[in-house]
């Protein structure tokens, strides 16, 4: 069951990197763990935002941007401008917190942590405990609501790096939290923003002080578990003057017939000469072939390059999930700030992707990078849209983008929507796309030279991601090839 | 001593056209070079394309062994791990996958097959230097991506590279001399001539008389209309050189 260990991962080489992936088995993850949760009623409204609230125990002022959040959802629509076709959600009938019940009384060490969620996270892979050691990775995983560890706390801290679930930030370091909370992503910024700033239960919290660079790559596992609910985590991360921090988010969800949301908020905020990367392996569950079930993933994701000289950079493989809607974006404040968006998103059977970025130049001398890969396979449909925005006072901006799309077979769409705003006459903007499809001839080459067609398609979508698979830490560089393996099982005859 | 391709009767044709081989017949023993020369469009590269089973083919008629086993009856890649090696008239692009990475990807395929252990990077790398050596070559394309930019020459010489690399009992040059110059010609030949060898069997498809000149065949046979209307020794060749292909492909 277990494949995505990070412990157990040799240091390889880049073209070792395709060795380990496996054949195709499905979508491994679809495991449940039966654990007793304790769970809000169905329904949304100011009564659940408070259960929520107090249930976490947070200061009133919190509560009082949480209402602020939910009154301006009650008056927003849905987006309806992006590429895919979505039911009309109920959002009454989803539950807005689950906890795991045996998790009540956070736990103190891994010792306390429940022995059936430990089992969950060594299905996952996910490094704990000494497995973390080994691969100097500090872990927060979240489980449905609640941060359930973090490992290697003590290490960061003789740095003065903080690194632990959200609700524990909003409890030790409140200050930090209500500085920068909602900077970036303000609460009505959109639908599903102010959706998950009225009900996020958890999920991490960085800080890296100023001149401290972060030893280690900094990890959080997702998951879904509870039928029927929602997640909605919080991810707040800053790097102050001068620090640098690399961070890696993981997902998955157990595989059910129901659709399940999930709308994250993503805040990065780089001061001046920081630098963060942010990296992100999607793999929540994609539904079947049918098109039944999988994650609704409407998720916000925005970095502010607060500082001159600062730079964020989002890299994405994203494998799952239904819908997903996405565009990791970057807010270049700062002279000479650099952002950049590196993306691979596959679409297979019925899954329908809307992904892409924003770079807004507002300094001056400010680049951006985007290079994104979209495969469709089956009848996935996958757009990108992308925005390169460059205000009138950004003198010497500069913005590279690249857009391929890789089709396997008649039935799956492909679509490139760039936006270009441009207020200033000296800026520099490209765009390149190209549309190609597998062909025959490669495929039949590679079997010619003994591979099997699996193996053909595999090593030929992999030559097309390379260019973004090489901006994933090396550990994620892996679980993202054999992902792709598996993402596109059943596409070659 | 077992032949390493017995080909008897062998009918086919375009998946849902035009039959283009109607009645091959030609045993090939180990450590032989056969040549299979003729007019345009006699059928020759389709004789290897179906010998190595690429898609877009049906065979109507007719029977292959490989080393007595039914050779039709196996999926492409089966038949490359088995030893059938085919260099292509026109090798294929991969972008953004390395050529040694690929190349040793089809090695560990084969060698799994065969139930051998893999080769890690180390001892590949060993192997790769010991061929380029071989060879003669250097090893400026093993950084790049599979063909991606490769030269006409390039391109042929990767081809026997990565025949060296794995070895096959039964080579399937087709029109391996196309397109390159006198240079070329002589490097992708000397290559040719260094991997003949007792247990392996060539069979070469050409338009030209040249590359014989480099690479001396066993027997060469004549290819015309689907079927092959003559067959002779060496210097057949030079024969057929003078007279052409005309006359015999009105006895066909």
């Amino acid at each position: 069951m277990s494949d995505v260990t990070i412990a157990e991962r040799p240091a390889a080489g880049p073209d070792d990197i395709l060795d380990s992936i496996v054949q195709a088995e499905g979508y491994k993850y679809g495991f449940f763990t039966e654990i007793e949760a304790e769970e809000a009623p169905p329904g949304l409204n100011e009564d659940i935002v408070r259960f929520i609230s107090a249930k976490k125990g947070e200061p009133a002022w919190l509560l009082e941007w949480r209402l602020r959040a939910f009154r301006r959802w009650q008056t927003m629509d849905p987006p309806d401008w992006a590429k895919l076709n979505i039911a009309p959600i109920d959002y009454q009938a989803a539950s807005y917190y689950s906890a795991p019940k045996s998790l009540k009384d956070a736990p103190k060490s891994l010792d306390e942590v429940d022995p059936e969620l430990l089992k969950t996270y060594e299905k996952l892979g996910i490094p704990l405990g000494e497995r973390a050691a080994l691969a100097g990775v500090a872990v927060d995983a979240v489980f449905d609501s609640v941060s359930v560890a973090t490992t290697y706390k003590d290490k960061l801290g003789e740095l003065g790096i903080i690194f632990c679930s959200f609700g524990e930030a909003v409890r030790e370091h409140p200050d930090l939290v209500r500085r920068y909370l909602g900077s970036v992503v303000p609460v009505a910024d959109n639908f599903f923003a102010a959706l998950n700033s009225a009900v996020f239960s958890d999920g991490s919290f960085v800080y890296v002080p100023p001149g401290v660079r972060c030893p280690m790559e900094l990890s959080t596992y997702f998951r879904i578990n509870a039928a029927k609910t929602g997640q909605f985590e919080r991810t707040l991360l800053i790097a102050d003057k001068g620090a640098y921090v690399s961070y890696l988010e993981g997902c998955t969800a157990p595989q059910r017939d129901e659709n399940q949301l999930h709308a994250a908020v993503v805040e990065l905020i780089a001061l001046e000469d920081a630098e963060i990367k942010y990296a992100t392996v999607q793999n929540w569950y994609p539904g079947d072939a049918e098109g039944r079930g999988g994650i609704y993933n409407f998720v916000t994701k925005r970095g502010a390059c607060r500082g001159h000289r600062a730079k964020i950079s989002w890299a994405q493989v994203e494998t799952g999930s239904a819908i997903t809607w996405k565009y990791p974006s970057c807010l270049l404040e700062g002279d000479h700030s650099v952002g950049a968006f590196y993306s691979v998103a596959i679409t297979n059977n019925r899954q329908q992707a809307d992904t892409g970025t924003k770079m807004i130049h507002i300094g001056r001398n400010t680049s951006s990078t985007v290079i994104s890969k979209g495969i469709s396979a089956g009848r996935g449909q996958n757009t990108y849209r992308g925005q390169v925005k460059v205000l009138s006072a950004a003198d010497g901006a500069r913005n590279y983008t690249q857009c391929d799309s890789l089709l396997i077979g008649k039935s799956c769409g492909a679509h490139t929507v760039p936006y270009i705003d441009v207020r200033h006459p000296g800026a520099k903007v490209e765009h390149e796309a190209t549309t190609s499809k597998i062909s025959d001839e490669q495929m039949f080459y590679c079997q010619q030279r003994g591979l099997t067609a699996e193996d053909a398609l595999s090593l030929i979508v992999n030559g097309f991601c390379k260019e973004v698979l090489n901006e994933l830490p090396m550990e994620f560089a892996v679980e993202a090839q054999k992902l792709l393996a598996v993402s596109l099982e059943g596409s070659v005859g | 001593m077992v032949n390493i391709l017995e080909v008897r009767g062998l009918r086919a044709r375009i998946t849902g056209g035009r039959e283009v081989l109607k009645g091959i017949d030609l045993t090939v023993a180990p450590g032989e070079v056969h040549a299979i020369m003729g007019p345009n469009g006699a059928g020759k590269s389709t004789l290897s394309s179906v010998l190595a089973g690429k898609p877009g083919y049906e065979v109507t008629a007719g029977s292959v062994l490989y080393k007595d086993v039914d050779l039709l009856s196996m999926p492409p890649d089966e038949r490359a791990r088995e030893g059938v090696f085919l260099a292509f008239q026109y090798p294929v692009e991969i972008p953004g996958v390395n050529n040694t990475y690929f190349l040793r990807a089809a090695l560990n395929a084969g060698r799994r097959q065969r139930g051998q252990p893999e080769l890690d990077a180390q001892q590949f790398l060993k192997a790769v230097k010991e061929k380029l050596k071989l060879l003669d070559i250097g090893d400026d394309l093993l950084r790049r991506a599979v063909n991606v930019g490769f030269s006409g020459g390039e391109k042929k010489r990767n081809e026997i590279f990565q025949m060296a690399m794995l070895e096959p009992n039964l080579a399937l040059l087709d029109e391996t001399d196309s397109g390159l110059d006198i240079d070329a010609l002589r490097t992708v030949s000397d290559g040719v001539n260094r991997l003949r060898d007792p247990g392996r069997a060539i069979v070469m498809v050409t338009h030209y008389q040249r590359l014989l000149d480099y690479v001396v065949p066993d027997h060469v046979h004549v290819l015309a209309d689907g079927r092959i209307v003559a067959s002779g020794d060496k210097y057949f060749a030079a024969e057929l050189e003078r007279t052409g292909y005309a006359h015999l492909c009105d006895a066909a």
